[in-house]
């Protein structure tokens, strides 16, 4: 069974997500743990495909062949959808199912009864579902058929609370953004495919010549997966589909947003690989470094928490796009500071997952018990939730780099990397950091200090033990990068870095 | 709705039906499959929504959400079915079980009786559809005018 | 270049669904032209499996020795049409609940979300 384990991350949830309907219906209590059972096996999956893929090297599974292993049909050509999850594939995994099990039992308690959670929680293992499917598939059409997946699940979690006026209306303009960006992939998608007459991964790298269809077809992945993503000029769904999904479900849409980026990277590094012109590599880090800098400057204003900590989330794409983007303009020389880089914008995948998702656990605590997220209105809570406060001020230094927590430990690499291509990209990547910095004490100020207010409420002893898991791994992953970069993130850097051959041979040799 | 469109509604309604159950059960052998027919299905009882009134059929919300509920499960359950072998292997095509004939190779008058999980498939995607299409239709017709709750 | 023909035909309708949500205000029309986009992308896949003078490719009651048509196109633009039909649903009816908010539909007046 264990053989299994790709295709059962992502079958598990989307049987589980189409059952939890019909198990509503059971009971209540039913319902719950069937969606805790199914998270709890979708993370027990990607660590073992993980754990397996750093030993052994990756692993390619067929559906619907007489083995798993049968790439080829007779004749050399590889037609069947297939599952090929190299490093970085399993290192995508393991962020999406840490933040499930993370995510979903504060969402059990948070959303009420009568506010449809039936449905929020199909959503949201769909969602799962799609995310999975998104990181391990080895088929570019697979990986649309995700990505829109995700997109109508991801919208239809947006626009939950319908009976305000404003979650619709970010549900909206989300599901635009992401239709369109799903329509131009697809577009690329069918350039390639008249070009070259089949949608696997491996087999479109091998084929890949770098002609005007090719170079058509780039241009519209680069436009596509860049709005999903929510890069510089075209961000603006972030802040309010981030600001008015229910806080627990938001950290399902941020790790949405890291795998389409993890799916521009697979794109740019494994399938276009040596076709590439440095002036992508530059477009990518230009509008890493423009992201970065709009979105803190976008936060200066902010009065709204979650909006607040959503242009946070915006701006730390940034710097994921920044330290991958050097890797990229560097990949035909493949200098030193190139891996550096890379491996500073993975690692900061990882990082940036746990604090942005604590950053928003920590407002969905607030918003329990005060009922509002409003900077105006609340002030001196740091009296009644400590807990939550601590966390919050914990979130917000690893955020901004500070040293012994765990942004630092990524940043300094992307500092690192990026400096060594071009001073003025370290340069702004400390002001924006710095600003951020800025951003977060006020916020802070505002809602946690100050005079002592009132606090009616009390906390679920489920809302802690998620905060308390998330504090936990950002203090451990400040403390010990170094296991985990050497362990898990190197691997994964050197996947896209220098991986291509192996790509294609493990599914192409075979 | 007058007479004359809902003494023809009561007319096209099982036709209707059983047209888009054909194009579902002769999915792997002509056009059509699980969508197409459960859309053509789903274009019945959207005539139904319209000549009779949205009230007619609204007691029946639950019974579409546990059909389109049904289907999906079943449809991820039939993928399981070939996990002996490898996830959606097609473990009954040519084994002389149901839906087992072998299949002759080249241009031939179709068997029903061939392909496996694939009609099975069809099916399950075929009610998701007609149920989850027809409830669009119905919650917007209920909730989407005018007139609130 | 007359062979081109579709090929074009399916960029003007990309361009003419573009145009429609650049300089279209009210709601429903940004769905109709993203449906616009949609049906020339998928005019366009399924318009690359032409095989000249090809047949559908099904094999029951097929006449024998011609060229088929090839299916996979096909069964990509099948996919994209039922995402098509998801995504559009699911616009409508977050237009249709922000209609029964707001009362109107112009996509300028609608700005609850600012900043």
């Amino acid at each position: 069974m264990s053989v299994h384990a790709p295709i059962l991350a992502i079958a598990v949830p989307l049987l589980g997500g189409f059952a939890v309907p019909l198990l509503a219906r059971i009971h209540k209590k039913v319902r719950d743990l069937w969606v805790l059972l199914v998270v709890l096996f979708v993370a027990a999956c990607a660590g073992y495909v993980a754990a397996h893929v750093l030993e052994q090297g990756i692993w390619v599974y067929v559906l619907g062949a007489r083995n798993p292993q049968e790439t080829l049909a007779p004749g050399g050509f590889p037609i069947r959808i297939m599952l090929t999850v190299d490093a970085m594939s399993a290192f995508m995994g393991i962020i999406a199912g840490l933040l499930a099990l993370v995510a979903f039992p504060f969402a059990l308690k948070y959303i009420p009864e009568e506010e449809g959670k039936n449905l929020s929680l199909t959503l949201g293992v769909l969602l799962l579902a799609g995310i999975m499917g998104m990181s391990y598939t080895g088929d570019l059409f697979n990986f649309f058929v995700f990505l829109e997946v995700t997109s109508i699940a991801a919208c239809g979690i947006i626009g939950f609370r319908t009976w305000t006026s404003r979650a619709p209306e970010a549900a909206f303009k989300t599901m635009l953004l992401f239709s369109l960006s799903g329509l131009f992939f697809l577009l690329a998608l069918a350039f390639l495919y008249g070009e070259y007459g089949a949608l696997n991964l491996a087999y479109l790298a091998a084929q890949i010549r770098g002609s005007v269809v090719d170079r058509l077809a780039l241009a519209l992945f680069l436009a596509g997966l860049l709005m999903k993503v929510a890069a510089a000029p075209v961000h603006f769904w972030a802040p309010d589909a981030y600001g008015e999904a229910p806080a627990a479900k938001t950290l399902l849409l941020v790790v949405n947003t890291q795998v389409s980026l993890y799916g521009l990277w697979r794109v740019l590094f494994t399938v276009y690989g040596g076709a590439l012109s440095a002036g992508v590599g530059w477009l990518v880090v230009s509008l890493g470094l423009l992201t970065m800098v709009v979105a803190a400057f976008m936060a200066l204003a902010q009065t709204d928490l979650g909006r607040l900590v959503a242009y946070g989330a915006v701006s730390q794409i940034g710097y994921m796009m920044l330290g991958v983007g050097v890797g990229l303009v560097t990949l035909s020389g493949r200098p030193d500071y190139g891996l550096v880089a890379m491996k500073g914008g993975i690692f900061h995948m990882l990082n940036d997952a746990l604090t942005i998702g604590l950053l928003f656990l920590c407002v969905g605590a607030v918003e329990w018990a005060k009922g509002t997220r409003d900077l105006r209105e609340l002030g001196g809570l740091g009296h009644g939730l400590p807990g939550v406060a601590l966390c919050f001020l914990l979130a917000a230094l690893a955020l901004a780099g500070i040293p012994p927590l765990n942004g630092f430990a990524s940043k300094i690499l992307i500092y690192e990397g990026s400096f060594r291509l071009s001073p003025i990209l370290g340069a702004v990547a400390v002001l924006a950091s710095i600003l951020l910095l800025a951003v977060f004490a006020r916020a802070f100020q505002g809602a946690f200090l100050g005079p002592k207010a009132e606090v009616r409420v009390k906390l679920p002893w489920v809302f802690f033990l998620s905060l308390g898991a998330l504090a936990v791994g950002i203090l451990v992953l400040g403390l010990v990068p170094g296991f985990f970069v050497e362990e898990l993130v190197t691997p994964a850097a050197k996947a896209l870095w220098h991986g291509r051959a192996l790509y294609l041979a493990a599914v192409l040799g075979g | 709705m007058t007479v004359v469109v809902r003494t023809i509604t009561r007319l096209l309604l099982p036709i209707s039906l059983v047209f888009g159950g054909y194009v579902v059960m002769h999915g792997h052998l002509t056009p059509g499959g699980g969508f197409q027919g459960g859309a053509v299905a789903a274009s019945g009882l959207a005539l139904v929504i319209v000549a009779f009134g949205a009230e007619r059929l609204a007691g029946k919300k639950g019974l579409f959400s546990a059909l389109e509920s049904f289907g999906g499960v079943a449809f991820a359950a039939l993928g399981f079915l070939g996990l002996g072998v490898t996830f959606f292997a097609n473990v009954l095509a040519g084994s002389g079980k149901l839906f087992g004939h072998p299949v002759p190779y080249g241009p031939n008058p179709g068997d029903l009786n061939t392909a496996g999980t694939l009609p099975l498939m069809n099916w399950a995607v075929g009610f998701k559809v007609l149920a989850g299409l027809s409830a669009v239709v119905l919650l917007f017709a209920l909730f989407g005018g005018e007139s609130d709750r | 270049m007359i062979g081109n023909l579709p090929f074009v035909v399916c960029m003007i309708l990309i361009a003419l669904g573009l145009w429609t949500l650049l300089a279209k205000r009210n709601l429903i029309k940004l769905v109709i032209g993203m449906s616009l986009i949609e049906s020339g992308v998928n005019l366009f896949l399924v318009s690359l499996g032409y095989v000249h003078g090809g047949i559908p490719p099904i094999y029951t009651y097929a006449p024998s020795g011609a060229p088929m048509v090839l299916p996979t196109p096909q069964a990509l633009t099948l996919t994209s049409i039922v995402i098509g039909v998801a995504t559009s649903a699911l616009m409508l009816a977050f237009a249709v609940v922000i209609y029964r908010h707001k009362g109107t539909l112009d996509a300028r007046k609608i700005r609850d979300l600012r900043g």
